[in-house]
């Protein structure tokens, strides 16, 4: 019993038990992914190379030296200061080399000239907002360091291998035996003999003195960032035999972020790219971007990507993906279309909802609502079922919204009015 | 099924005092799931829905032999609610919470090796339901009927939108597990497949994916291998857009698996019937 006393006081010291409220803030941030733009479900915060750059040296990792620049003239003072340079795209994406973005300068008005280029394009749908001028490296040679989670596994996997470079992937799809593989314990990390096994199994024992404590580093980004993703790819060997961060990849756990106030704080708001994105990121909805004509809002995650693959199947394309969680409150509803109407290509919303508990005439009546509030005047299905649902149906139909039996029924009905 | 729950489970609710933990606990009660008691630090000593409430789930087994515990805590706690759980001698844990940091979770599945007797079903969840004996979270019971289809998914709505259907074609369920959507996971489709081959009840199953991981990839090669279920797949998300990955490291993991199409033609070579919408799963399942 003495036991069970000393647990209870313990118990006392901790925190009060959320709100709903908190619980429910909380759940607006997640799934933020879950449309598949890369399969995780898990909401990321990826930050720029520039970024990423600085929370490896914050780590202690060697970074050659470099400067940010949003104008023409900014890239020719760096490229003054720093020599012969990399003027590379700033953009949350891979592939930007392949698509233009990363070029070498001499001279400051080759750097000028670079970042003139550079600066506004789009790579797979990220207008450049800036880029990074970082001193030319003397490269001998090129390796892969990275972790990431391994969903299969459940388990942090941490890869090193001697072939880094652009086509890693290529490496791990040709010869998978050429990336050494390690699990850390996620409770006391990599051990120094483990990471000493690493670097043999890829074939770099003659780095190893420098390689296993550039590790333990990079590992530090997963206790001290909650890092889902964390990449050095090429980590550069220098003529001189150093190690030196060539590029960076940085992904943190936005679930985290109530404890991880530094990098949101600092970065969070510094990320560029879709208007609507940002947008509805500072609304705190589950909100990603797509091509189509066709706006959706949905309850639930897989319902939502449900809903986008029924309107292709019905010969639309959705505008985006945008999932309002449970409950499907009347303001968040509002939040969403206001966001969604954003989009000149929008011609008409599909809005599914599955209730389970939440009542269907105080969804209509929500819906009804943020519509006249926003005087919205395009074409607006809506698939609705729970509790009270006809209700909820009888309301929408007096209001001129039209219901859905089901779901496949009102994809094909907002692609026939958006035609 | 009787593996997972059955109406003879004891169970508690971690979390009860709290509004979600309290909202849900009745409406597991009202659908007759026996609630034993309920964790709430500090309010140890109360009742809740005639229920005893206790300061911890140690606490709470010792009295009330509860095998079974909802996890209704916030993110920030709900890992810890897990391995308590666990620790406590609970050999069913199914976690609601949403939201969870992974890194808590990968530490949460290192820290279940230790207890192979318990089963986490979840987190980010709607929990297990066993039409007519009770259920563990927040699955709407007025959708499901008693009945031969075994559901398993990682969606909640895709799942009670398949209840639905199925209840209203006059099919109905023996029970319904959603094993949740975050990346790191307790039970997989392959763990609770392999629950349902063992179940009697159970003569027909609906496998609800969605893109990411491979985890409905290795279920199709378990279904593959030979089953007596007879089997419907869904995946949603086949339209979602490729290319936003940044770096490498998850194509290195996962290589070409995680698509919807990978999965479609994992389930469709293993000889498993893959439906297009959540009406199609129920046509499939009809057709002889």
């Amino acid at each position: 019993m003495a036991e069970l006393a000393a647990v209870c006081q313990l118990w006392l010291l901790s925190p009060p038990f959320w709100t709903l409220d908190t619980l429910s803030a909380m759940n607006n941030v997640s799934d933020v992914q879950k449309a598949g733009a890369e399969y995780s479900s898990q909401p990321a915060m990826k930050l720029l190379e520039y970024q990423a750059k600085e929370v490896l040296a914050s780590l202690a990792i060697p970074i050659p030296p470099g400067r940010v620049a949003r104008t023409p003239e900014e890239a020719a003072q760096a490229c003054a200061e720093l020599g012969p340079v990399a003027v590379k795209a700033q953009v949350p994406v891979g592939g930007r080399g392949k698509a233009g973005g990363i070029k070498l300068a001499q001279s400051p008005s080759d750097a000028a000239a670079a970042a003139r280029q550079i600066i506004g394009m789009d790579i797979r749908g990220h207008r450049v907002p800036l880029v990074y001028c970082e001193a030319a490296l003397d490269i001998a040679r090129e390796l892969y360091l990275g972790f990431t989670v391994d969903r299969d596994a459940r388990a942090n996997i941490l890869m090193l291998s001697a072939m880094g470079g652009m086509d890693i992937e290529q490496v791990a799809d040709e010869s998978p035996d050429s990336i050494a593989r390690l699990y850390p314990n996620p409770w006391r990390g990599p051990l120094d003999f483990e990471l000493n096994q690493l670097v043999y199994e890829a074939g770099l024992g003659e780095h190893v003195r420098a390689l296993v404590p550039l590790i333990k580093k990079l590992y530090r980004a997963i206790p001290e960032h909650d890092a889902v993703t964390a990449e050095i790819n090429p980590l550069v060997v220098t003529g001189e035999g150093r190690l030196v961060a060539g590029d960076a990849k940085l992904e943190t756990d936005e679930n985290a972020s109530p404890r991880q106030r530094a990098l949101e704080e600092r970065y969070g708001g510094v990320v560029e790219g879709d208007p609507y994105e940002v947008e509805a990121k500072k609304r705190n909805l589950t909100y990603v971007s797509l091509d189509g004509e066709v706006g959706i809002i949905g309850n639930g995650a897989g319902l939502c990507m449900g809903t986008l693959d029924m309107v292709q199947r019905a010969g639309g394309r959705a505008a985006n993906f945008c999932d309002i969680g449970g409950g499907a409150r009347a303001e968040v509803v509002e939040n969403a279309l206001t966001v969604i109407l954003m989009n000149p290509k929008v011609r008409g919303v599909l809005i599914n909802v599955f209730g389970g508990i939440t009542r269907g005439d105080e969804v209509a009546r929500g819906l009804v609502q943020a519509r006249d509030n926003l005087r919205m005047t395009l074409p607006l299905v809506v698939r609705l079922s729970g509790t009270n649902e006809e209700e909820g149906r009888a309301i929408l139909k007096e209001n001129g919204i039209e219901p859905g039996a089901s779901g496949w029924e009102a994809a094909q009905k907002i692609v026939e009015m958006t035609r | 099924m009787a593996t997972l729950l059955t109406a003879e489970t004891p169970v508690i609710v971690q979390g009860i005092t709290g509004r979600e933990g309290s909202f849900h606990a009745e409406q597991m009660q009202l659908m007759g799931t026996r609630l034993v008691g309920g964790v709430s630090p500090g309010k140890g000593g109360t009742t809740f829905l005639a229920a005893p409430v206790f300061n911890s789930a140690k606490e709470a087994v010792c009295q009330t032999g509860a095998t079974a515990s909802g996890i209704f805590v916030p993110p920030a706690f709900a890992a810890d609610a897990i391995m308590e759980a666990a620790a406590a001698g609970i050999t069913l844990i199914v976690c609601i919470t949403e939201g969870i940091p992974i890194q808590d979770m990968i530490k949460v599945k290192d820290f279940l090796k230790a207890y192979p007797e318990a089963k986490l079903v979840g987190p980010n969840c709607p929990g297990v339901l066993t039409p007519g004996a009770g259920k563990i979270g927040i699955i709407p019971q007025r959708f499901s009927s008693p009945g031969p289809v075994g559901i398993v998914s990682r969606s909640g709505t895709l799942t009670y939108e398949t209840m639905a259907a199925l209840t209203a074609a006059g099919l109905g369920q023996s029970t319904i597990v959603g094993i949740g959507g975050d990346p790191v996971l307790g039970l997989s489709f392959s763990d609770v497949i392999g629950l349902f081959e063992q179940d009697p009840a159970t003569t027909h199953l609906a496998v609800i994916g969605e893109i990411g991981g491979s985890d409905e990839e290795r279920a199709a090669e378990l279904l593959g291998r030979g089953s007596r279920l007879k089997t419907v797949a869904f995946i949603s998300g086949r339209t979602a857009p490729e290319g936003k990955r940044m770096g490498h490291a998850g194509a290195i993991v996962s290589g070409n698996r995680g698509t919807a199409k990978s999965k479609e033609e994992a389930f469709r070579s293993a000889g498993v019937a893959v439906a297009e919408t959540t009406a199609e799963i129920v046509e499939l399942l009809t057709k002889s």
